[in-house]
């Protein structure tokens, strides 16, 4: 399988007021055809990582040191011009909130139309034709008329299906999808992540998808990474991580899903609140909370290890299964 | 946990009236509906938001609501604790009806509320302590005793109180906010602590903390929840009645195991099925339901859940299906598929069900 995305030894810093080490020394890569999840508690750096991808962090605020390359493309290095135009077409996204991300002043029909002009240089009126054909794709009911609709005159659902045929308009090769069913009601997820799954096989697109909600990962990924304090903790096919994780706070996350828990049974959790994430982490970062901490876990950062094809975790008990 | 019980000073709770066999909260047809401005010569249109639902709770229970977005389910907790007038209906904590036998300002004392946005929903300038200790402090209890009292509850939900009790809001994470706001609505000693979205924010290993809470003080303080939620596992986990809301109404309400077992509501099925898979191998394939929850502005007629359901029939679009009982363990749906000889063709057959 061939390389789309290569991320190798990102850090990201974000300075300012205060200063947090969002991004950790990570290492990712995408394939072709892939649908990875990015799994990971609210402030691990799942979406920073994303967001990065896409070059999208604030330029002042944020040192990034590391390897971004996107299908050939050192995406750190781009300018303004070359970024342009490797959004859209190479890389698109799809955010948690449909009313924010939409312009609310252009209809749907027109803003679909923009950007292809913009990244295809057709004309507006071919624009329009794409408009419509996406929005039939993505299977909004009498997509014509939805065309010269704004976005808050549609429904949830129908908004994020609306940016869906958005991000898609241009035929990127990659599909970045930030919690794009976090905001929207249960039986209107199930319908959103079951399009995305066809779209994705249709379009022989590459996916990663963002998401706190394991059920979630379980509908629509391949592989899964998951996230914790800014680093990857732990990596592997869906079934190897759902099955059988390896790492404490993969073991700990999985375990304190609530999915089947019995009434009066008591939930096994994790103590504790992630850190801060002030420093530079130098130990492993989730000893403070770990059940199985040792001394040795305190004194210095632990090595990602292959346990696997393709499977690998952040974790000083995973060391010598890897060296026998 | 419980050494430190006499120590200090709680209120008294409100008086328990009517003994076990009276439930401790009775709704009977509770409606709201919001009128809507439309242009100058636009009709009037109305919101319906709680329509007609009356259920009870006893005492020690947990009960349920669960439903999506627009389904009245937060409407219908803001109407119990009185933070916005109901159009009609009667609610009766434990035999008193609120009102008369029961003034507004005693339902306070038994009756709490816990919100989704945990943020939102402390004054962003008094410290933590000074939250806890405020409502004691309305009800006449004396400052130094008020205090002690919050130092006293941020120790039972598990925050050091002399790390957080001088803290102010943002300088507290999500989870601890949430305990906080559990601790501020048990310093009134309620017997009733209604729970609207209260772990719906939090990330999943935190949620789990707090459900392990909820558990506990359940125990220790004998109270009883009114759980609001639109996660139907944490419902199942924590409830042990569940009411699903659609629009305002009510359509199934029943012991939870029975619901998940044998949801009679199509809408009940849709929802259930709707839940992500836990399975890598058996993952859906097929949405349940199609289309969003419809706007609840003037909402369809007849059952309204008619436009999104398989197994409509014309009769479901004529008349509304009252809740009818399913069995004697209290397991009702207004579905006129499980009303026999309600005309429906899929109806039960038999005479008496």
């Amino acid at each position: 399988m061939t390389k789309l995305v290569e991320i190798s030894g990102l850090n990201i810093r974000f300075t300012g007021e205060r200063t947090v080490y969002a991004v950790n020394d990570l290492n990712l890569s995408l394939g072709d055809g892939e649908v990875l999840g990015l799994l990971g508690e609210s402030g691990s750096g799942k979406s920073v990582t994303l967001r990065a991808l896409m070059r999208l962090l604030p330029k002042k605020r944020t040192q990034i040191s590391g390897k971004v390359d996107v299908m050939g493309q050192d995406v750190l290095a781009m300018n303004d011009e070359q970024l342009s135009s490797f959004r859209g077409q190479t890389v698109s996204m799809i955010f948690q909130e449909p009313a924010l991300a939409l312009d609310p002043v252009y209809t749907i029909g027109a803003q679909i139309a923009e950007s292809v002009v913009r990244h295809e240089g057709k004309s507006y009126a071919e624009g329009r034709a794409r408009a419509l054909e996406m929005l039939e794709v993505v299977r909004i009911p009498s997509a014509k008329r939805r065309l010269d609709a704004y976005p808050h005159e549609m429904s949830g659902g129908m908004r994020q299906r609306a940016m869906i045929a958005l991000a898609l308009a241009c035929r990127p090769k990659i599909l970045l999808a930030d919690e794009p069913t976090t905001a929207l009601d249960a039986t209107v997820q199930i319908q959103i992540l079951l399009l995305l799954r066809e779209l994705q096989r249709e379009f022989g697109m590459s996916v990663i998808f963002v998401t706190h909600d394991i059920g979630v990962a379980i509908e629509i990924c391949d592989r899964v990474a998951v996230m914790y304090a800014g680093q990857i903790v732990e990596q592997g096919t869906l079934r190897d991580i759902v099955r059988s994780p390896v790492h404490p706070y993969a073991k700990g996350l999985l375990a304190s899903t609530i999915h089947g828990a019995k009434r009066g049974q008591r939930l096994e959790t994790i103590p504790g609140t992630p850190p801060s994430l002030a420093e530079k982490p130098n130990c492993c970062s989730f000893a403070p909370r770990c059940k199985l901490a040792e001394p040795r876990c305190l004194k210095r950062l632990p090595e990602s290890v292959e346990i696997g094809p393709g499977r690998a975790a952040r974790c000083v008990l995973a060391e010598p299964a890897a060296a026998t | 946990m419980s050494e430190t019980n006499t120590s200090v000073a709680m209120l008294e709770p409100v008086e328990d009236v009517g003994g076990v066999a009276q439930p401790l909260l009775q709704v009977n047809g509770l409606t709201k509906h919001f009128p809507v401005r439309g242009g100058l010569f636009a009709a009037k249109r109305t919101v319906r938001a709680v329509d007609n639902v009356s259920f009870s709770v006893a005492k020690g229970e947990t009960v349920g609501i669960v439903g999506e977005s627009g389904c009245g389910k937060s409407t219908t907790a803001r109407l119990l604790m009185h933070l916005m007038p109901r159009d009609t209906g009667d609610i009766i904590y434990d035999g008193m009806a609120v009102g008369q036998s029961l003034s507004l300002r005693e339902l306070r004392r038994g009756m709490q509320m816990v919100f989704q946005d945990s943020y939102a929903s402390l004054n962003p300038r008094l410290t933590i302590e000074e939250s806890i200790a405020f409502g004691p402090k309305v009800h006449g209890m004396a400052d130094g005793a008020a205090r002690a009292l919050a130092r006293e509850l941020l120790g039972k939900v598990g925050l050091v109180p002399a790390n957080f009790a001088n803290r102010y809001p943002h300088e507290i994470s999500g989870g601890q906010r949430q305990r906080v706001n559990i601790a501020r609505a048990l310093a009134l000693s309620p017997r009733l602590v209604i729970l609207d979205e209260a772990v719906s924010a939090l990330d999943k290993s935190v949620e789990a903390q707090v459900l392990n809470l909820l558990a506990d003080l359940k125990r220790e303080f004998g109270l009883t929840y009114l759980f609001i939620s639109h996660d139907l596992n944490v419902v199942r986990y924590i409830s042990d009645r569940v009411l699903v809301m659609y629009l305002g109404e009510v359509v199934e309400l029943g012991p939870v195991d029975e619901v998940w077992d044998r949801p009679a509501h199509p809408y009940t099925r849709a929802l259930l099925a709707a839940m992500p898979s836990s399975d890598p191998d058996r993952r859906t394939e097929k949405p349940p339901i199609s289309g969003d929850p419809p706007n609840p502005i003037d909402p369809p007629p007849g059952c309204r859940f008619h436009t999104r359901c398989p197994f409509a029939e014309p009769l479901c679009a004529n008349a509304t299906p009252k809740l009818t009982a399913l069995d004697n363990m209290g397991h009702e749906a207004a579905c006129y598929m499980a009303i026999p000889g309600s005309g429906h063709s899929r109806a039960p057959t038999g005479e008496t069900a």
